[in-house]
């Protein structure tokens, strides 16, 4: 057997390899380039998910961007205030006034059960896809498809699909990063303070009369909620057939929520009316 | 033949008559993912021009000193071009760096994704066994030659990735089907120059 041919392919591999190792550490000394050691410590700062929420090429670019003045210190969306403050730290700057924390809610209060569907969806498990196909399985155009692309897509992982195939959001851990809300196809998920207590669980934009042929729970825009505000002018307004809050001037006391006809405004804990009112209807 | 004529011919094959990726199809990866702007294919083709060109000479002196002379050539040339090529981007990008940060930004990260690209692998072994390019020129290259070569496969691929990004450029405001946008028209586009490219074929007259 001739020998000759592995040990030539050894020593040649090994010793190109060697050569070439030997050449880059050289290199790498003679070729060293200072690197601002703040861009480093602001990188340790910032969550380090690369979510992109602040626009930049991920973390490592933010740092740089900050580093350089190119972009203010609370750039981070997903740290927020906490962040914010040790960045300004670093960087030798005023900390201002933290903006109130906001949170992603689900704007849907469908999912099975409550909506009515048009045909079976036998095609990709993804709510763009289905959404492709005239307007999605669901009876209604503006509906949870429930194959959580949202859920997918939060890289904090603040988002799980429940029983009732609706995104369910973990407040603790949401950051507001907005990226589930880009990744709805239908644009249920919605930015809302951190304090409001109560959200319209319904998106759709058609005639109320329409919504109650397709959902139980929808929002026939009925203004019900409109005039028993108690702020003045109205903490909800009902806006081209939906009702949407106004949570600088709510003031969480719930009576919206209480004479909902339809209960589409829904508590952020698990909505117990809900679940005693369907219990009723169907006695 | 004379000198000149010779690297004339081997220049025009190597970008345009057998242009590595319309004709041959090889790293078509950077094609797609960079030309959606001028800007980053720019970049990208000036980043290929570097690489390739340096790459291919290198793995030539390797080739025809070391592997070829040891008989290990015909086995071992993929692994040992790969680290020449690996190496080399490394080095480059430590140059670059030091010696124009704005060429480092402009260049961003295509210097370091140029590594993988299997364009490079391939003019660089072309340069030394060229198999593919049918001329009537020579059976083995010379340095010269070999730089001649991968010279050319570089330049038809910043020619061709350049005129692909503004024909993309255009297509993203143009009225396409929905589900054509994106991929699907680039894809048929390409299909498309490359059937146009085919027209060179046989320029030389095998």
């Amino acid at each position: 057997m001739n020998y000759t041919y592995i040990v030539d392919a050894v020593l040649t591999m090994g010793g190109l390899a060697a050569f070439l190792g030997l050449v880059l550490s050289i290199a790498s000394i003679k070729l060293y380039v200072e690197v601002d050691p703040k861009v480093a410590q602001i990188a340790e700062v910032l969550p380090g998910s690369n979510c992109g929420a602040c626009g930049l090429p991920g973390c490592e670019g933010a740092a740089e961007a900050i580093a350089n003045g190119d972009s203010p210190y609370n750039v981070c969306v997903a740290g927020g205030y906490d962040v914010a403050k040790e960045v300004a730290a670093i960087v030798g700057v005023e900390v201002e006034e933290a903006e109130a924390k906001k949170v992603a809610v689900v704007g849907c209060g469908g999912g099975s059960g409550k909506v009515k569907i048009c045909y079976i969806y036998d095609g990709i498990r993804q709510c763009t896809a289905a959404n492709e196909l005239i307007s999605g399985p669901l009876a209604c155009d503006y509906g949870c498809l429930g194959f959580g692309d949202c859920v997918v897509s939060c890289p904090f992982d603040a988002l799980h699909m429940g029983e009732d195939k609706l995104p369910k959001v973990d407040r603790e851990k949401c950051t507001a990063c907005g990226i589930c809300i880009s990744a709805c196809p239908r644009g249920i998920m919605k930015l809302v303070q951190l304090e409001g207590d109560f959200n319209v669980s319904c998106n759709s934009k058609d005639r109320g009369k329409n919504v109650r042929k397709v959902c139980e729970v929808g929002c026939i825009a009925c203004k019900i909620c409109e005039k028993s505000c108690p702020v003045e002018p109205s903490a909800i307004a009902v806006d081209g057939n939906l009702a949407e809050f106004n949570y600088e001037t709510c003031t969480n006391c719930g009576i919206c929520f209480e004479k909902c006809p339809t209960n589409c405004i829904q508590k952020t804990e698990e909505s117990k009316k809900l679940v005693s009112s369907l219990a009723k209807k169907s006695t | 033949m004379g000198e000149i004529e010779r690297y004339i011919l081997i220049f025009i094959g190597a970008a345009l008559i057998y242009n590595i990726l319309l004709i041959r199809f090889i790293g078509l990866c950077p094609f797609f993912g960079v030309s959606s702007s001028i800007e980053t294919s720019i970049g990208m083709g000036l980043a290929v021009i570097f690489v390739m060109t340096v790459a291919s000479a290198i793995c030539w002196v390797v080739w025809n000193y070391i592997l070829y002379p040891l008989g290990v050539g015909e086995f071992l040339y993929i692994p040992a071009f790969i680290l020449v090529i690996a190496s080399l981007v490394q080095f480059e990008e430590m140059v670059i760096k030091k010696a124009s940060p704005t060429l480092y930004k402009a260049l961003g990260i295509y210097l370091p994704l140029i590594t993988t690209n299997c364009a490079v692998l391939a003019a660089a072994t072309e340069s030394v066994k060229p198999g593919f390019l049918k001329l009537h020129v020579a059976y083995h290259f010379t340095f010269i030659e070999a730089i001649v070569y991968s010279l050319g496969v570089a330049l038809g691929f910043t020619v061709v990735i350049i005129m692909f990004a503004a024909i993309r450029e255009r297509i993203d405001v143009a009225p396409v089907p929905r589900s054509f946008k994106g991929y699907p028209i680039a894809f048929i586009t390409a299909a498309l120059m490359s059937l146009a490219l085919t027209g060179f074929s046989n320029l030389f007259g095998l």
